[in-house]
């Protein structure tokens, strides 16, 4: 029983790390700007897609393609964000939730025009490696190292370099970085990009060991919602520690009730974080 | 009562009849039945969502869960306790307005995005929980026996008694949200939505206000849950809890124009019967949700106050005809 809970905790956690780079795009959008990216979900699928095309039709290596699926989503979050939120980025919170989601609308009405939703995966592996009772694969391994360094450069980025102190500057007080002399459009398309980045990367991360359909996003998404508020929305280490709390939760919880209750735990205590501490178990800062 | 006398009132009533009565006269009356049901049922959905939506500007995303779970408790009666269907319709409210009320009085405290990420989450803890709930079948949901149908005169005659009940369901709401937009409390949720604090410097009790607002919102969704669960015949989580139907309802209400009575009926209408032409387009079906997607973008980007507050904008004398 203790093994199955050691192994099963330790394998929550490693994915808790994935979790946690998807929920992080979210909570970095919502701290910069209050919004909430409801196309997060659909463009996860598409850093799943990416490494699918890449490995099954080019036979290009998954953490190779990472580097490109990145870029690729940056690109993609500039455009959403220009096209679709700018507009409405003043207005009230309903603007801005139906303007993503109707993003979400257009991505998975593309994506299941052209792919069709049946289940897809990659099929790459690297072995595993055993400690004692526990036996993890590689790809688990590799992912979870790879959430940390993406973790790391991301607040590299946010508190060393000249873009990264202005995306804090007009998260802390917008009116007051344009006042000196911030080009605030810029920045928040900058933010919007990095956002979705951290979504595609998250996407293709699971690819690499979980199946998949242009529809897997939403699942995703709900648990980047629950990250986010475990962490405080708007917090981007929060996000990491929620993620792995998360993971380990999904661990541990098969170990006592059936793996179908998992959902339920999860929401209540969803909403139940909402109520007692909306700003996430560290306060919420930027 | 001053307010009977407003043609708004009597506009949207009159279009509601109007298309109750359709399928009374069309020539393929099955089908006119089942085209007509899904507008009543959405223009229902949208009309109640809009009146916590639009009038007290609380978003509600997971507004579906109303219409599950109150499918859910009907469903249980007619089918494991055979109960006439008004009980269950009346135990569906019942149930949905005492939830409401509860978790109204916990939820409604968040206030914008926050609020409706709660919603979401109370929809998703209701789908996962209802899946392991074996009372209500679990993950396959029940299917009511066919011998059901005898007591309404055959399954023909149950379909039209389930239509006419989800007509007159929606005369009632399109009513309500006349009265309510028309009265002291509307008034007060009104103010709730321009400014929460200042309407609560004013004497408005915003916590009860909203409270009773999410209550109406709710128990309508919850009684058109029982009769459309019944004219299908089947329930199951799947088909109970669809965050995306919850969203559409939002869209509705959008579209048309959030905040006013006529808005959610012409929001209703205009996109079923779109998402019915584009379903069956040659052109479009594969492509459906996009096209939705577009015209929704479109919508929230350039037209924020929907077609009923466009033509109030632009032309002034309307207002009095357009509520």
């Amino acid at each position: 029983m203790l093994d199955f809970i050691v192994a099963s905790l330790a394998d929550g956690l490693l994915l808790g790390f994935v979790y946690g780079i998807a929920a992080m795009g979210l909570s970095l959008i919502w701290g910069v700007m209050d919004v909430i990216n409801l196309s997060h979900g659909s463009i996860m699928a598409l850093g799943m897609f990416g490494i699918y095309f890449a490995f099954n039709d080019w036979g290009l290596h998954p953490y190779l393609t990472l580097v490109l699926v990145a870029g690729a989503g940056l690109l993609l979050g500039i455009l959403i964000y220009s096209a679709a939120v700018h507009r409405v980025i003043d207005a009230p919170h309903l603007s801005t939730l139906l303007a993503t989601f109707s993003v979400d609308m257009i991505l998975i009405g593309i994506g299941t025009a052209l792919l069709s939703t049946s289940p897809r995966n990659v099929d790459f592996t690297l072995g595993s490696i055993s400690l004692g009772p526990i036996t993890l694969p590689w790809v688990r391994l590799a992912a979870a190292l790879a959430a940390i360094l993406v973790a790391a450069l991301l607040h590299l980025f946010l508190y060393r370099t000249r873009s990264g102190k202005s995306i804090r500057a007009v998260a802390n007080n917008r009116a007051a970085a344009e006042l000196m002399g911030i080009p605030s459009s810029r920045v928040l398309a900058l933010s919007f990009g990095l956002g979705t980045m951290l979504a595609t990367i998250a996407g293709a991360l699971i690819s690499t060991f979980f199946p998949f359909t242009v529809l897997a996003g939403g699942a995703y998404q709900l648990r980047s919602f629950v990250i986010c508020v475990l962490g405080g929305l708007g917090n981007p280490l929060g996000a990491l520690i929620g993620g792995l709390i998360l993971g380990g939760l999904e661990g541990i919880i098969p170990a006592f009730m059936e793996t179908s209750w998992v959902p339920v735990v999860e929401f209540i205590l969803f909403v139940a974080m909402l109520l007692v501490r909306p700003a996430g178990l560290l306060r919420s800062k930027t | 009562m001053k307010q009977w006398r407003r043609p708004g009132l009597w506009l949207s009533l009159a279009l509601t009849v109007a298309v109750s009565l359709w399928p009374v006269f069309a020539s393929n009356k099955a089908y006119a039945r089942e085209v007509a049901f899904t507008i009543l049922k959405a223009t229902a959905l949208a009309s109640s969502l809009n009146i916590l939506l639009g009038y007290t500007g609380y978003v509600s995303f997971g507004h579906i869960v109303f219409f599950g779970l109150g499918g859910y408790v009907g469903f249980y009666l007619i089918s494991v306790h055979s109960l006439p269907i008004y009980v269950g319709v009346l135990a569906a409210a019942a149930s949905a307005a005492l939830l409401a009320f509860l978790l109204g009085k916990a939820i409604l405290r968040l206030r914008g995005a926050y609020f409706a990420l709660a919603t979401i989450g109370v929809n998703e803890a209701a789908r996962a929980f209802i899946k392991n709930f074996d009372p209500f079948g679990g993950p396959t949901g029940m299917t009511l026996n066919f011998s059901v149908y005898r007591h309404y005169g055959g399954p023909n005659q149950a379909l039209w008694i389930a239509y006419a009940a989800v007509a007159g369901l929606t005369l009632l709401v399109v009513l309500t949200s006349f009265l309510v937009k028309t009265s002291r409390f509307g008034l007060g949720l009104m103010a709730i939505r321009e400014n929460e604090d200042a309407a609560e410097v004013m004497g408005v009790v915003a916590p009860s206000a909203k409270t009773w607002a999410y209550v109406i919102s709710a128990v309508f969704p919850a009684m058109i849950g029982v009769l459309f669960f019944f004219k299908n015949g089947n329930i199951e989580p799947g088909d109970a809890f669809v965050l995306h139907q919850s969203i559409e309802s939002i869209v509705m209400v959008m579209l048309g124009g959030q905040g006013t009575v006529l808005g959610p009926l012409l929001g209703a209408a205009a996109y079923q019967r779109l998402r019915g032409f584009l379903l069956v387009s040659p052109l479009f079906k594969n492509i459906q949700l996009t096209v939705s997607g577009v015209l929704l973008l479109v919508i929230i980007l350039f037209v924020p106050a929907g077609l009923v507050g466009w033509l109030r904008g632009r032309f002034p004398p309307l207002r009095r005809v357009l509520e």
